[in-house]
C-alpha cells in the first residue's frame, strides 16, 4: 500500500492543458459549462469499431491515459449506445458490420452525435470499398464531424470532439 | 521435414530456411501427420484460385518444423466441386482455416463443419470472392440470417450472447456463453465481422506499395506485419538490406512489443479492479508512443518498414534519449511487477483463472504468449534468428501454469527483455544506410516472410505478378491459432472473469478476419 501511495505522490498530476477545438477561442471552462447547460451531465461517448485494423482504438483508448484525462473535462465512455450522446465510428465499416452500426447508431437516444475516426473512417482509407468493405462511415450512417489521420493522434480525436459540441451549443 | 519430404523439395524465397514440396492427397495428408509427429507446428493455411495458369486450385500448408519452414501445396483440378483432405485431425486449428478457404475460394475440405467462417450474409452462398473470376468491388444486398451455434442443453443451462459490439473501446466479435449459474460450461465464438477483402485488395496493389497495407491487417501489429511482407519481396527479389536498416526495423518491433505489453498489463490490472495499474501503465505507453513520435517520426508505425529498408533513420540524438527512456521505463516497469507480485486482490484474481494446460495448448496448436505462457518454449527470435537476432541471444520467457498470472508474467519478462535488446541495438547500431533499392520481381514466384510480432509469429506468403504486380498475397495472424484456446481456458470459470481471461491472451480480431 505504501509503495502504492508514493508511486502516486511521486508520478503527481500529468494531466496537459486541453487543446482548443480549431477555430474557437472558447476557454475549455466555457465549453464544460456549455456541456452541463445542455446535458446536464457529462457527455457521454459510446465507441464503435465497424471494421478499422485497430490502430485508432489504440489512440481512443489513450484518451483516458492522465495525459489527456478526458473524463476530467466532463467527458466520458459509456457501455451502452443507449447511455450515449456520441458515437465515435471507426471504419472502413465491413459488410459483416453494416448492421451492427445501423442498429447500435438507432439504440442511441436523439439527439445524437457522430464523429468518424480516421482515414478509413472518413473516407475509407487504403481498404476503399469492394465486396466486403463499404468504405466511409457517412456512406452507411450519417455524421457530423470526421478526423483524419493514420491513425489520428489522440490531440486530435479529442480537437474534433470539442469541435463536434462547439459546434452544436453555438 | 523428412528426408523424403526434403527430396524433391525445393527451397523458396524467405527469411527462415523455407522448403516448398507439389503433392498429392495423399501425401497431403501423410506430412501433416509426420509433421505432427515430429512436433512440427501449422503455421498457416491458404488456397489459391490457379485456374487461369494451369486449370487448378491450389491450397498450402506451412509447417513450422525444427529445421525450418515446410510448405506443401496441393493442388485440384479445376471442376465444380475441388476439395482436399481436412488436416484436423492432426492440426484442430486448422478447421477454421478451412472454412474461411472455403468461403473465399470453395475449395472445400472433407470436413463437415461448412457453416461461414468470414462470409456471414455479405455476399451469396456460391460467389468466391478470392477466385479470378470474381470482380472485387461488386457489391451485394446484405440478406441476414442466423448462425446455428452449437446448443448445449440441460437444466438451468442458459445462453448469453455478447457482441459484437462489446462494452468497450475494442473490437467486434461475437461470444455466446452456454451457462449454469454463472459457471461457463461453454464458449463458442463467432468471428469474421470485421472481413474487409484484404487479400483481394492485395491483387489490386502494386509489390511496392503492398507493405502499407500489410501494415493496416492489424494496427498494433504494423512493424511484424510490414517487415513480414517486405522480407517476403526482399527474398523474391534476392535484395540484401543494409545492416542500420535491419536493426532500426528490430528497434522498432520492439517498441511495439512494449508499447502492446504496456498496454495490456495496465488493462489486465484495471480488469481486475485494480486502476492504479492501468493509470501507471497507460503513462508508460504514452511516455513510449511519444518516444516513437520523436525518434521514428510516429506514434504508431504503419510506415516505417519499407521494401528495402526504412523510410527514415534516426535522429543523431535519440540513441542518448532512448537510452535514457530504458532506464526509465525499467526502473518502472520493475517497481509494477512488485506491486502486482505483492497485491493480493490482483493475485486472487490473476491465479488459477484461465488456466490453459499444457496438453490442450499443444494439441490446439498454441503459439506467442499464449504458448509461452503454457510451457511452449518457442519463439522464432530464438529458434530461427534472422538478423540483427543472430547477434542477440535472445532470451525465451517460459511459465507453466497457464493462467492468466502466467500470461502476465510473460510479458513482465518479455518488456524486460525487449528493453536489453533495445539496448543492445540502439548501442551496436552499424553506420550507413538505411534503404537500398529492390528491382520489380520475376512474375509467378512464392516468398515466405515470418516475424515473431508481439503475439506470436505473424506470416506473409506473397506470390508476384508481371509487372511488379502481387499475384496473391496471404497474411496469417497467430490469433487464428490461439481464439480457439479461449474456447478451452474459459470453461469452468466464472462469467465474470472472462474480461479478464479475453485480455490475457489479448488476441486480434482484425488480423485474422482480413
Amino acid at each position: 500500500m505504501i509503495n502504492t501511495l508514493s508511486r502516486m505522490i511521486r508520478t503527481g498530476i500529468l494531466t496537459e492543458e486541453v487543446p482548443h477545438a480549431p477555430k474557437t477561442d472558447l476557454a475549455i471552462g466555457d465549453l464544460q459549462e456549455n456541456i452541463r447547460k445542455i446535458l446536464g451531465r457529462a457527455l457521454c461517448i459510446r465507441h464503435v469499431d465497424a471494421g478499422s485494423c485497430s490502430g485508432c482504438e489504440l489512440e481512443i483508448q489513450a484518451l483516458n491515459n492522465p495525459y489527456y484525462n478526458i473524463e476530467g473535462i466532463g467527458i466520458k465512455f459509456v457501455a451502452s449506445p443507449r447511455h450515449a450522446d456520441l458515437l465515435l465510428v471507426t471504419g472502413p465499416v465491413s459488410v459483416n458490420m453494416e448492421e451492427a452500426l445501423k442498429r447500435t447508431f438507432d439504440a442511441v437516444p436523439d439527439p445524437k452525435l457522430v464523429i468518424a475516426v480516421g482515414d478509413c473512417g472518413a473516407c475509407g482509407g487504403i481498404f476503399g470499398k469492394n465486396y466486403a468493405s463499404l468504405g466511409a462511415v457517412a456512406d452507411v450512417i450519417p455524421i457530423d464531424h470526421s478526423v483524419k489521420g493514420c491513425p489520428p493522434a489522440p490531440v486530435a480525436i479529442l480537437q474534433a470532439i470539442l469541435q463536434t459540441i462547439q459546434s452544436t451549443t453555438a | 521435414m523428412t528426408p523424403e519430404f526434403k527430396k524433391g523439395a525445393k527451397t523458396l524465397p524467405s527469411n527462415l530456411p523455407c522448403h516448398h514440396k507439389r503433392v498429392g492427397a495423399v501425401e497431403w495428408w501423410e506430412t501433416a501427420k509426420s509433421a505432427r509427429s515430429a512436433g512440427g507446428r501449422l503455421l498457416a493455411l491458404w488456397g489459391a484460385d490457379d485456374r487461369d495458369r494451369d486449370s487448378r486450385y491450389r491450397v498450402y500448408a506451412a509447417y513450422l518444423e525444427a529445421d525450418g519452414i515446410a510448405v506443401v501445396g496441393h493442388e485440384m483440378e479445376g471442376g465444380t466441386k475441388p476439395t482436399y483432405p481436412s488436416l484436423r485431425e492432426f492440426f484442430p486449428s486448422a478447421l477454421r482455416m478451412e472454412r474461411a478457404i472455403f468461403d473465399l475460394l470453395g475449395i472445400k475440405s472433407m470436413e463437415p463443419d461448412h457453416r461461414g467462417w468470414v462470409r456471414h450474409s455479405g455476399w451469396p452462398e456460391n460467389t468466391f470472392p478470392l477466385r479470378r473470376d470474381f470482380y472485387g468491388n461488386t457489391q451485394f444486398a446484405v440478406v441476414s440470417k442466423p448462425y446455428p451455434f452449437v446448443q448445449v442443453e440441460g437444466d438451468g443451462v442458459h445462453e448469453i450472447p455478447v457482441g459484437p459490439v462489446h462494452a468497450g473501446t475494442i473490437e467486434p466479435g461475437h461470444f455466446r456463453f452456454s451457462v449454469v449459474g454463472e459457471k461457463v460450461l461453454r464458449l463458442e465464438e463467432r468471428l469474421g465481422y470485421k472481413h474487409k477483402g484484404i487479400e483481394k485488395r492485395f491483387e489490386t496493389m502494386v509489390q511496392k506499395e503492398g507493405h502499407k497495407l500489410a501494415a493496416r491487417i492489424s494496427g498494433d501489429s504494423a512493424v511484424a506485419y510490414s517487415w513480414a511482407y517486405c522480407t517476403a519481396l526482399e527474398a523474391i527479389t534476392s535484395t540484401s538490406c543494409p545492416p542500420r536498416s535491419v536493426q532500426l526495423r528490430a528497434l522498432a518491433l520492439e517498441h511495439e512489443r512494449l508499447a502492446n505489453h504496456l498496454g495490456d498489463l495496465g488493462a489486465l490490472g484495471n480488469d481486475a479492479g485494480f486502476a492504479f495499474g492501468l493509470t501507471q501503465f497507460s503513462r508508460m505507453k504514452e511516455d513510449l508512443l511519444r518516444t516513437n513520435q520523436a525518434h521514428f517520426g510516429a506514434r504508431y508505425l504503419m510506415d516505417f518498414v519499407v521494401p528495402g529498408g526504412v523510410e527514415s533513420d534516426l535522429p543523431n540524438n535519440a540513441p542518448r534519449l532512448l537510452l535514457d527512456r530504458y532506464n526509465m521505463l525499467e526502473t518502472d516497469v520493475v517497481s509494477m511487477r512488485n506491486t502486482y507480485d505483492n497485491h493480493a486482490g490482483i493475485q486472487d484474481r490473476f491465479r488459477e483463472t484461465g488456466i490453459l494446460a499444457h496438453e490442450t495448448a499443444w494439441k490446439l496448436d498454441a503459439v506467442g504468449v499464449a504458448a509461452r505462457a503454457s510451457g511452449i518454449p518457442h519463439d522464432l527470435r530464438t529458434d530461427f534468428p534472422c538478423p540483427p537476432y543472430d547477434k542477440m541471444n535472445v532470451k525465451v520467457s517460459t511459465q507453466t501454469s497457464g493462467d492468466v498470472a502466467a500470461r502476465v508474467a510473460v510479458r513482465f519478462d518479455e518488456l524486460i527483455e525487449s528493453l536489453h535488446i533495445c539496448r543492445a541495438l540502439v548501442a551496436g547500431l552499424s553506420d550507413g544506410d538505411f534503404r537500398s533499392a529492390v528491382p520489380d520481381a520475376e512474375p509467378g514466384l512464392l516468398g515466405i516472410g515470418v516475424i515473431e510480432a508481439w503475439r506470436g509469429p505473424v506470416l506473409i506468403a506473397l506470390e508476384t505478378g508481371s509487372n511488379g504486380s502481387i499475384r496473391r498475397c496471404h497474411p496469417h495472424d497467430p490469433s487464428w491459432q490461439n481464439w480457439p484456446l479461449l474456447e478451452y481456458a474459459i470453461l469452468g470459470n466464472l462469467v465474470p472473469d472472462f474480461p479478464l481471461i479475453n485480455k490475457s491472451f489479448n488476441l486480434s480480431y482484425s488480423g485474422h478476419d482480413v
